[in-house]
């Protein structure tokens, strides 16, 4: 009865094409935006925004750069951390060889860089297709952390690899405390999003789309595969790039090249798959479930050996953590292939028909 | 012969037989890819899995035979297992599906093993010691482990016997028939689902035998799993569906990056091995797409 879109007839052309073209969308989607900003820090605690919903939102504009390439164009990537990497170390090269630039021109250059590095490594993508892309997007990730700690001057000469992001201001308003950085943090990733958004029902991202579904036949109906799969590697780098960066100032503070395995890339995927590959909605649904996951794992494990007194050793508890984590992928998968996203959908289409659903 | 031949020929030789190792993990994934179309993930951490499985019954006294019987048996329950836990009810999705399953798969399994058999790493002993073989350092003063040589014909041995097993059997032929065309091979009465839970019980067993030799040269630990990053090289050269191919690729692969790390390496501060062999194999895919002996996919609209 609440969500029904009978009634809202479209007068313009403007109308027509809004992004969100649903009534009830806009205002939830309005609503969402100012308990982001407003409400949780006002209400948050320091622990919940600096160590959960920083990270939630850095790792779902990850997700998001990786769901551009896999989800919209089909190209699977194994290379995301390694893309993070370039963004998080060429953030900290530009704000300290250029500190007249200013924080956002700088998150802009590293996304840039890392939106190059993709292009390079995206080349292989149009002669190679499938897993044979995705193992030498491996490539990627091995060399590209290889030389952050073989060149010694992505780390500023320091003789431990690991460096400390500097403090970020933009107009003399320094992002000091987990509060600040998280709106900072909250203020791109919710415009990147929107972006992304516009991006795929733009005249791109359905070359994207048409690529993912069969790119001989796109060939075929004239779309520049060259041009297609090359911006799909660099856009999506760029979003892993801003994200990396934030990943750096926002939520670590200190980083070195090994924070950037092939562990996270893996991560990331799961956050694509699970919460639903080509959504945009998926990404952040995927990035909540990941990073909520392992610390409900952890209070669970708590309680369990509190209120049975066992005692279950740390090594028992990380392996079943690890066990439980695998499992629950394989059954997410077989449950619902299509992802959290699609559960959504299934509920929005429900939703359109209740209460009288004859 | 001159020393700087000598030292060339022993890195050479030295690289092909490392490449005989990667080809042993990298035949684990042809195997299971050829089959059944899956991109198994997890075929690192069941080589850990069986090297763990097995130098755990070694060191509660076991018979070496029993303990080598026994732990085969516990891969192919547990390729029977992944068969009808994991793969069934994932028939028909798409080949990203079953790869992500297949991630879970070893997350699955690197807790279960270090769950039941504890994380500390153990040695490995097989009776055949990982020194130079004396009469070639003597003649020709090449050193050349006695090991790689074992390891090597391990490996020759297990890929002749898996050549015959696919080329003379009849399940063999209905493996081929599946890795064929799916729907054909049902369709003249191959069942599907036997066949898979073969082809991930031989993957064990194949696992089995490459956890046995690295877990020699490099002890039984946590680091085996990573193993499998080194043989995906292997498999883009070769190509994901060839047998030969596995062998091959491991030993262009095994020669080059020993080849470039030590020739090359120190020139740009060392440590290239983690990269070199992606390179290599990322340069050959730009000539042939599908690796040496992959099959050529005709896309048609």
């Amino acid at each position: 009865m609440l969500y029904r879109e009978a009634g809202q007839f479209k007068s313009s052309y403007a109308e027509d094409q809004q992004i969100f073209p649903i009534r009830q969308d806009r205002i939830a989607i309005g609503l969402l935006l100012v308990v982001a900003f407003v409400v949780v820090p006002l209400f948050g605690n320091q622990y919940w925004l600096g160590a959960i919903i920083t990270p939630f939102l850095i790792f779902a504009l990850a997700a998001l750069g990786l769901n551009i390439l896999t989800g919209y164009a089909g190209q699977l990537s194994l290379g995301t951390a390694a893309f993070m990497a370039v963004g998080a170390f060429m953030a900290y090269n530009f704000v300290l060889r250029l500190p007249w630039i200013g924080v956002i021109p700088a998150f802009i250059l590293a996304g840039l860089c890392a939106a190059a590095v993709g292009i390079v490594f995206g080349l292989p993508s149009l002669r190679i297709k499938g897993f044979y892309l995705a193992v030498a997007t491996l490539a990627c990730q091995f060399f590209v952390l290889w030389a952050l700690q073989r060149v010694p001057w992505f780390t500023n000469y320091s003789s431990t690899g690991v460096v400390t992001a500097q403090q970020i201001s933009l107009l003399g308003f320094a992002f000091d405390s987990p509060e600040r950085k998280y709106l900072f943090t909250l203020a791109v990733v919710a415009v990147m999003a929107l972006l992304a958004k516009n991006l795929m029902r733009s005249e791109t991202g359905r070359a994207f789309m048409a690529v993912r579904d069969m790119d001989v036949a796109a060939a075929v109906v004239g779309i520049p595969m060259m041009k297609t799969k090359l911006l799909a590697f660099a856009i999506s780098s760029f979003y892993c790039g801003v994200a990396g960066a934030l990943y750096a100032y926002t939520y670590l503070g200190t980083v070195e090249p090994e924070a950037f395995t092939l562990d996270l890339s893996f991560r990331i995927l799961f956050m694509v798959i699970i919460g639903g590959v080509g959504s945009v909605l998926g990404s952040f649904l995927g990035a909540a479930f990941i990073t909520l996951f392992p610390i409900f794992l952890n209070l669970a494990s708590g309680w369990l050996s509190h209120s049975f007194g066992m005692d279950i050793s740390h090594a028992v508890v990380s392996n079943l953590e690890l066990m439980i984590f695998g499992g629950l992928i394989i059954f997410f998968l077989i449950v619902e292939p299509n992802g959290l996203a699609r559960l959504w959908q299934i509920a929005k289409e429900k939703l359109r028909l209740w209460p009288f659903p004859h | 012969m001159p020393i700087e031949v000598i030292f060339f020929i022993e890195v050479l030789v030295g690289g092909l037989l490392a490449g005989v190792m990667y080809s042993l993990v990298a035949l684990g994934f042809v195997l299971i890819y050829k089959a059944s179309g899956v991109f198994n993930f997890a075929q690192g951490a069941m080589v850990f899995f069986a090297a763990l499985t097995f130098v755990s019954l070694l060191e509660m006294q076991w018979n070496f035979w029993l303990a080598l019987l026994v732990t085969l048996a516990v891969m192919v329950v547990l390729g029977l297992v992944t068969e009808r836990v994991v793969l069934r009810p994932l028939t028909n999705q798409p080949p990203i599906t079953l790869f992500m399953a297949t991630i879970g798969l070893a997350f699955v399994l690197e807790g279960l093993s270090q769950l039941i058999w504890g994380s500390q790493p153990h040695g490995l002993d097989l009776g055949i010691a990982d020194v130079p073989i004396e009469w070639l350092s003597q003649r020709w003063n090449v050193n050349i482990s006695q090991f790689d040589i074992f390891a090597a014909c391990i490996a020759g041995l297990l890929v002749a016997v898996l050549a015959v097993f696919f080329q003379k059997t009849r399940i063999g032929r209905a493996l081929r028939a599946v890795a064929d065309d799916h729907q054909a091979a049902l369709a003249v009465g191959i069942p599907l689902q036997h066949i898979w839970a073969i082809v991930w019980a031989v993957a064990g067993f194949v696992a089995l035998v490459a956890g046995l030799i690295w877990g020699v040269r490099n002890g039984v630990q946590f680091a085996l799993t990573f193993v499998a990053l080194k043989a995906l090289p292997v498999l883009l050269i070769g190509g994901f569906e060839s047998i030969p191919g596995a062998i091959i690729g491991g030993l262009i692969i095994g020669a080059t990056e020993k080849v470039a790390e030590v020739y090359f390496g120190p020139m740009v501060g060392g440590g290239i091995e983690s990269w070199f062999a992606y390179v290599v194999a990322l340069l050959f895919l730009l000539v042939r797409p599908e690796g040496l002996f992959g099959e050529k996919h005709i896309d048609r609209v």
